[in-house]
């Protein structure tokens, strides 16, 4: 045989060896790409610390002091700052898109190793948030176990917002639009319980801000870290946080999964 | 030896319609691509060649028409298309943070190579891309010409029996243009079947041996370049007159060189024909038109444009 012949493989690829190549790549690309590494970690940190030191004073959230209020609501919310849409607009402005779906490759894998990539990145976003917390006066109240299960918690809800991320890259046309319709998610976020207690809020937007998937999440992860105060100044037990942000990350997971993979097999 | 004969065409598309809105991108397009051949699918933009070879990569579905890559139904089974093709698109598709290597065995790797085949379908391909010395070296530092080399490389480690390349030196300058040539004219030279677009002319004559050129998403001629080269006139000679009124005898003049009615710019004072044998027949020009006393400011032979492609093989600009 002459081994300077490529033999065409014996079979395609399958879901796992394409989610992995594709979010192995993806992954080295964000670290490879100081803009991209420092950006979005200086972001998330100027954030952080505009609301510690800036607003915090003024806000007033009972018996918790607002740098434990406000720090496991940006751990949990981590997924919707990061720019998981631009990427994807950009990998689909780039041509490369087009080669994958030349590709034998299942098409939904290439967009599952985006969310799992993704995820990993909002992640590591997440840990930087925590950690600058705990430099800036962040505490856990609840023991060790919950606050590990809330880290978990962070982890699924990062993985639903990839796939919002991901739905929104597919339909924006471009990494520009992209970087626009980013900001759409904006509401999403300060409209709910993440930066102020509801209860502060005009009384029609509190049905609203009570009953979206971030207060539910930001809710989680909250009385997971802090205990029996968030519970009374958020006027709900553990366990209906638990159980609408499950429901919530379900939702989110299905409806952009089907979305995206729809909208990418027609690109 | 003729490994190809009895297979089936590498393309063959009947009927193939696909629209966006009012825009009929393919209008019923009827082709047939050989086996053993380099197609050059030739025309203007949005003349529906980009549309055309997104079906054939499976990227797109067409509207209506059928539609066969290496006799694979492909729009039954698009799954079966991708494992017989590679395709480089118009942009250098390749992950500027990775080398070049890193971006050939993971495309090989979604091929459905295992890591130790990808690893060596990788080698070999960068060897025939001439780009062995640069492979551990981040993309971001390779020049356009390099990147579309990677790209071009990246459609064939999955040793695909169909290399679909989209105006592959589209925005290249013309050295480097060249040099892309000769690394296609390499590949092909292996064996692989290539469908290839364009809008250059010369492109399409310098690498197919069987071309067709489409415009508003129909076929409106195919051939060999020698063929078509023929029916549209190898080169033309073009003058321009010092005098506007003497314009009409020019153009009866030129009209005796050649086959056809010469084409006439009247407020640009100039004349233009296609004829077979330019420089012979350019040499008669300057002599018949000094003998009947016309004052030129130019004369000169040149190869014909795609407009005049057109003209001659349809009688209608594109």
């Amino acid at each position: 045989m002459n081994t300077n012949t490529i033999v065409a493989p014996p079979h395609p690829p399958g879901v796992w060896i394409t989610a992995t190549t594709y979010a192995g790549r993806t992954v080295k690309q964000f670290i490879r790409t100081p803009q991209l590494l420092v950006v979005n970690a200086v972001t998330s940190v100027m954030f952080l610390l505009i609301f510690r030191y800036v607003f915090g004073g003024a806000l007033q959230t009972g018996p918790v002091a607002y740098v434990d209020f406000l720090i496991p609501a940006l751990a949990a919310v981590s997924g919707l700052f990061a720019g998981g849409a631009v990427g994807v607009a950009e990998d689909a402005d780039s041509g490369l898109f087009d080669r994958l779906r030349s590709l034998p490759v299942p098409r939904h894998a290439v967009l599952l190793g985006r969310s799992m990539a993704d995820t990993a990145l909002i992640t590591w976003g997440t840990i930087i948030t925590v950690i600058v917390g705990f430099a800036v006066g962040f505490r856990v109240h609840n023991g060790f176990a919950p606050a590990v299960l809330a880290l978990g918690f962070c982890v699924l809800f990062a993985a639903s917002f990839s796939w919002l991320q991901i739905f929104l890259g597919l339909v924006s046309g471009s990494a520009q639009a992209a970087q626009g319709i980013s900001f759409s998610v904006f509401p999403l976020i300060f409209v709910s319980s993440a930066y102020v207690p509801v209860s502060s809020m005009p009384g029609w937007m509190q049905p609203i801000a009570e009953n979206q998937p971030v207060t539910a999440m930001v809710g989680t992860v909250r009385a997971l870290v802090l205990g029996g105060d968030t519970e009374a100044l958020l006027g709900h037990s553990t366990t209906w946080f638990i159980v609408r942000a499950l429901l919530w990350s379900a939702a989110l997971l299905v409806v952009f999964g089907a979305l995206s993979t729809r909208r990418f097999a027609k690109l | 030896m003729n490994a190809s004969a009895g297979s089936p065409p590498t393309i063959e598309a009947v009927g193939l319609t696909k629209h966006y809105g009012d825009v009929h991108a393919l209008a019923g397009l009827d082709l047939v691509a050989p086996a053993g051949s380099v197609t050059a699918i030739l025309g203007p933009n949005g003349a529906g060649k980009t549309t055309f070879i997104k079906a054939v990569a499976t990227l797109l579905k067409p509207d209506s028409g059928t539609l066969k890559v290496v006799g694979i139904d492909a729009i039954a089974h698009p799954e079966k298309v991708r494992r017989v093709i590679g395709l480089a698109g118009q942009n250098a598709a390749v992950e500027p943070a990775l080398t070049g290597r890193e971006n050939l065995v993971m495309i090989a790797k979604l091929f459905g190579h295992d890591k130790k085949a990808a690893n060596a379908a990788a080698d070999i391909v960068l060897h025939e891309i001439n780009l062995a010395d640069d492979a551990d070296r981040a993309v971001k530092g390779y020049s356009g010409g390099m990147r579309r080399r990677l790209d071009l490389g990246a459609s064939l480690v999955g040793a695909p029996r169909v290399l679909l390349l989209d105006e592959p030196t589209t925005g290249l300058d013309p050295r480097t243009r060249i040099d892309l040539w000769d690394s296609i004219r390499a590949l092909v030279h292996g064996g692989t079947d290539v469908l290839l677009t364009t809008q250059y002319l010369e492109e399409a004559d310098q690498l197919a041996d069987h071309i067709v050129i489409i415009d508003h998403g129909r076929v409106i001629a195919t051939g060999t370049p020698t063929e078509l080269k023929s029916r549209a006139g190898r080169d033309m000679i073009e003058v321009r007159v010092r005098h506007s009124e003497q314009l009409d005898e020019a153009v009866s003049v030129l009209s005796t060189l050649g086959t056809e009615a010469p084409r006439v710019d009247v407020p640009a004072r100039r004349a233009s024909i296609p004829v077979v044998d330019g420089s012979s027949r350019l040499s008669d020009a300057i002599r018949i038109i000094a003998e009947h006393g016309i004052s030129l400011d130019d004369i000169g032979l040149r190869q014909p444009t795609l407009d005049e492609v057109f003209l001659a093989l349809t009688g209608a600009p594109s």
